[in-house]
């Protein structure tokens, strides 16, 4: 046993390792360089480091900009996040369903976006998105509509980096949904034609729990990354605009840290959104379980009513 | 292990490849690197010990890939800087004092160059970096529409200025463009009314004073008068065309635009258009004040080759040198003996530019520069397009910039402390 448990030590020790150098230690060193005011005048010479306990998160907590750019990007996520579970289910049903043809060429071609360069996407977007020549206006002109300055409207830009985002990464949880759909047993759905379940009801009754640990993990990855949100608005919306209305809590951590070097106060940043991820997985992991728990407990009534019957 | 032998020997190559250092290495920015090649075999002919390496650092990556370099001791001999940053890297301690070199210098004669200019690079005193080009703002027009409202001249005071913007906005029309999200123009309105933006000795920000509400009240009150439309830099799809097509008569900017005009506005307009130096507040000397941009050239004091870059720096500041960067290149000489040559004098729309540049004066030279300029357009931003008073604006836009020039106030009060 000894020799067993020195062995397995052994064995786990380079990667224990690799997570301790490239892991731990960098975010023990961050956690550090937030109590403190690393900034440009500390690149010459590190005795002009001062160690200020909590101010950053202080001055963090009272700047309009951060709670501006915190609330944009639980917008993008709270609007982004579900629309993108919902088509990716939906095209994964529509996929994976008996009746369709071709269905790995309308798996890549659903899942190109997401192996796609966002800087080319970002390009067509912005032609997708323009005022006058826009696909989106023109269509909303033949429809009567007025035109919406996608790009320039403080009320529409979000949205237009939302549709973008959902476009560019539903494919990525539509494959997890299509592998997920492929792993119900027949037998489950024919047992509940045979108890004369309908389309729906075996949608509800049988695709829908069985793909509980599915909608788990497509959803944490899904929030974690929206939650990060960085790459979207950085090519169409430089700087966050329009006045600040793209502007996402990684942005703002980037143009602290990297443009204007205040590495103490990015660092504060860094950490508050750590906490921000770590409560929206919690939330969603506690949500999963009482679901599952809710259905358990009506598998366990079922019974007892077809035992009295 | 089959992996670590060649990492290994990359790693000795790289680590030899900056010993072996016969060559003087001079980082160049975006296409000035590409141009300024051409120039070099000459500097080589002249000076046959001197190996020169360009490399060419895009301009959205430089400010930060210098940042980095000078963390991790690896900057070149020589760089173009952009003249804000100079103040950063001279806090940082990363640049050689140019103080003696340019005194004993026989062709860098601090005389012919514009006084503005060359203050951008002095930091307490103390020289850092040689002008190698310039960049100012002046005001880009359309003689035709100015003409039939009026004026055949263009206006040289705020208040024919206003005069004239208001005859030119109607009906959809407007008197000037002024990007919403743009920070030159407020600056520079500001500066002309005589506020110096930041005390640079002090470490704080002087926007609640009289001159710079003067002037900040002046280009808030151009969009609320209508003179100026509410558009930021990405509405305006094409400038060019809607310039061309009247959408507006006047336009503040630099430069680069003069090429762009030529190629960009149609032909129909080409004698429709003119470059003239800014008004002026009234009552004040024409020229009104426009800031001093552009690129300087700097040692940095990790250097090994000193000598030969500053060998360098005075060739590129030679006025020969100086006008063929202008032939390659468009980019404005900083020596005012250049501006003699004929390709220049003659050049009819680059006549405002030289004018220019005798009333230019440098922005706030603090590390904080380029952050103090993204704030000034972000509330400019505001009063433009809320109901705020510029009063309560400025007042709001001071106490953020003293926030940020927090830490400056205290390595000021330290270097007092203890000189």
């Amino acid at each position: 046993m000894r020799n067993e448990s020195r062995a397995a030590a052994l064995f786990l020790a380079p990667a224990m390792l690799v997570i301790f150098v490239l892991f731990l230690l960098p975010a023990a060193a961050s956690l550090l360089l937030s109590v403190t005011d690393f900034d440009i005048y500390a690149l010459a010479d590190t005795s002009n480091v001062r160690f200020v306990g909590a101010s950053n998160y202080q001055a963090l907590f009272g700047d309009s900009v951060f709670w501006r750019a915190l609330r944009n990007t639980l917008y993008f996520a709270g609007l982004g996040g579900p629309l993108t579970v919902m088509i990716a289910l939906a095209s994964a049903l529509l996929v994976n369903a008996k009746l369709t043809r071709f269905k790995s060429l309308f798996r890549t071609i659903y899942f190109a976006p997401v192996v796609t360069s966002l800087v080319a996407v970002s390009i067509v977007f912005r032609y997708v998105f323009h005022v006058r020549v826009g696909l989106l206006n023109q269509l909303f002109e033949a429809l009567g509509l007025a035109p919406i300055d996608w790009l320039g409207d403080p009320r529409f830009a979000m949205p237009a980096i939302v549709v973008l985002a959902v476009w560019k990464n539903f494919g990525y949880s539509m494959i997890i949904f299509v592998a997920g759909l492929q792993s119900i047993p027949e037998e489950l759905y024919e047992a509940a034609r045979i108890d004369g379940a309908g389309r729906l009801q075996q949608f509800r009754h049988v695709t829908i729990p069985m793909l509980g640990p599915t909608f788990l993990f497509v959803g944490i990855v899904t929030a974690v990354g929206y939650l990060q949100l960085f790459a979207e608005p950085y090519v169409m919306t430089p700087d966050g605009g329009p006045l600040k209305s793209t502007l996402s809590v990684v942005m703002l951590m980037y143009e602290q840290g990297f443009r204007w070097w205040s590495l103490g106060y990015a660092a504060a940043i860094a950490f508050v959104l750590f906490v921000v991820i770590a409560l929206a997985t919690v939330i969603q992991f506690r949500l999963q379980t009482a679901r599952d728990r809710a259905a358990a407990s009506a598998a366990r009534a079922a019974k007892i009513v077809e035992g009295e019957a | 292990m089959r992996l670590l032998a060649p990492l290994l020997a990359l790693l000795l190559l790289t680590c030899s490849s900056r010993q072996s250092g016969s060559e003087l290495t001079f980082w160049a920015l975006g296409r000035e690197g590409e141009i300024v090649a051409q120039m070099i075999p000459e500097f080589e002919r002249r000076n046959p010990g001197i190996d020169v390496r360009i490399q060419q650092i895009p301009w959205t990556a430089a400010h930060e890939k210098m940042l980095t370099a000078y963390v991790g001791e690896s900057t070149p001999d020589l760089a173009q800087v952009g003249n804000t940053w100079i103040a950063e890297f001279q806090a940082i301690n990363a640049l050689d004092d140019l103080t003696e070199r340019a005194a004993r210098s026989a062709s860098v004669d601090r005389n012919d160059y514009f006084g503005g200019v060359w203050e951008t690079n002095v930091i307490d005193g103390r020289v850092f970096g040689i002008p190698w080009y310039v960049d100012t703002r002046v005001l880009f027009y359309r003689t035709d529409l100015l003409a039939a409202a009026g004026f055949q001249e263009v206006p040289r005071t705020w208040s024919e200025w206003r005069t004239a913007l208001g005859r030119l906005s109607t009906k959809g029309r407007y008197g000037i463009l002024l990007p919403t999200d743009e920070w030159p123009q407020p600056a520079i309105l500001a500066m002309q009314a005589g506020s110096k933006l930041v005390d640079e000795q002090k470490g704080i920000g002087t926007f609640r004073e009289p001159e710079f509400l003067k002037g900040f009240d002046f280009y808030v009150q151009l969009f609320r008068d209508g003179y100026a439309p509410l558009y930021s830099r990405t509405q305006v799809a094409n400038r060019y065309l809607q310039f061309a097509q009247g959408d507006f008569a006047m336009m503040i900017t630099g430069p680069w635009e003069v090429g762009e005009f030529r190629d960009r506005i149609p032909a129909a307009q080409q004698n429709a258009w003119m470059t003239a130096p800014l008004p002026t507040p009234d009552g004040q000397p024409w020229p009104g004040l426009s800031f001093a941009g552009g690129s300087s050239l700097a040692i940095f004091r990790q250097s090994e080759k000193k000598e030969e870059a500053w060998k360098l720096i005075e060739f590129l500041s030679e006025p020969a040198q100086q006008v063929r960067f202008f032939e390659l290149m468009k980019n404005l000489p900083a020596r005012k003996s250049a501006w003699a040559a004929p390709i220049l004098r003659d050049d009819r729309h680059l006549a405002a530019f030289r004018q220019q540049l005798e009333r230019v004066a440098p922005l706030p030279r603090v590390p904080e520069c380029e952050r103090l300029a993204v704030l000034l357009a972000e509330y400019g931003e505001r009063a433009i397009r809320t109901q705020a008073t510029t009063a309560q604006v400025a007042a709001a836009l001071d106490e953020k910039a003293n926030q940020i020039l927090t830490k400056r106030r205290w390595m000021l009060a330290r270097k007092a402390e203890r000189p």
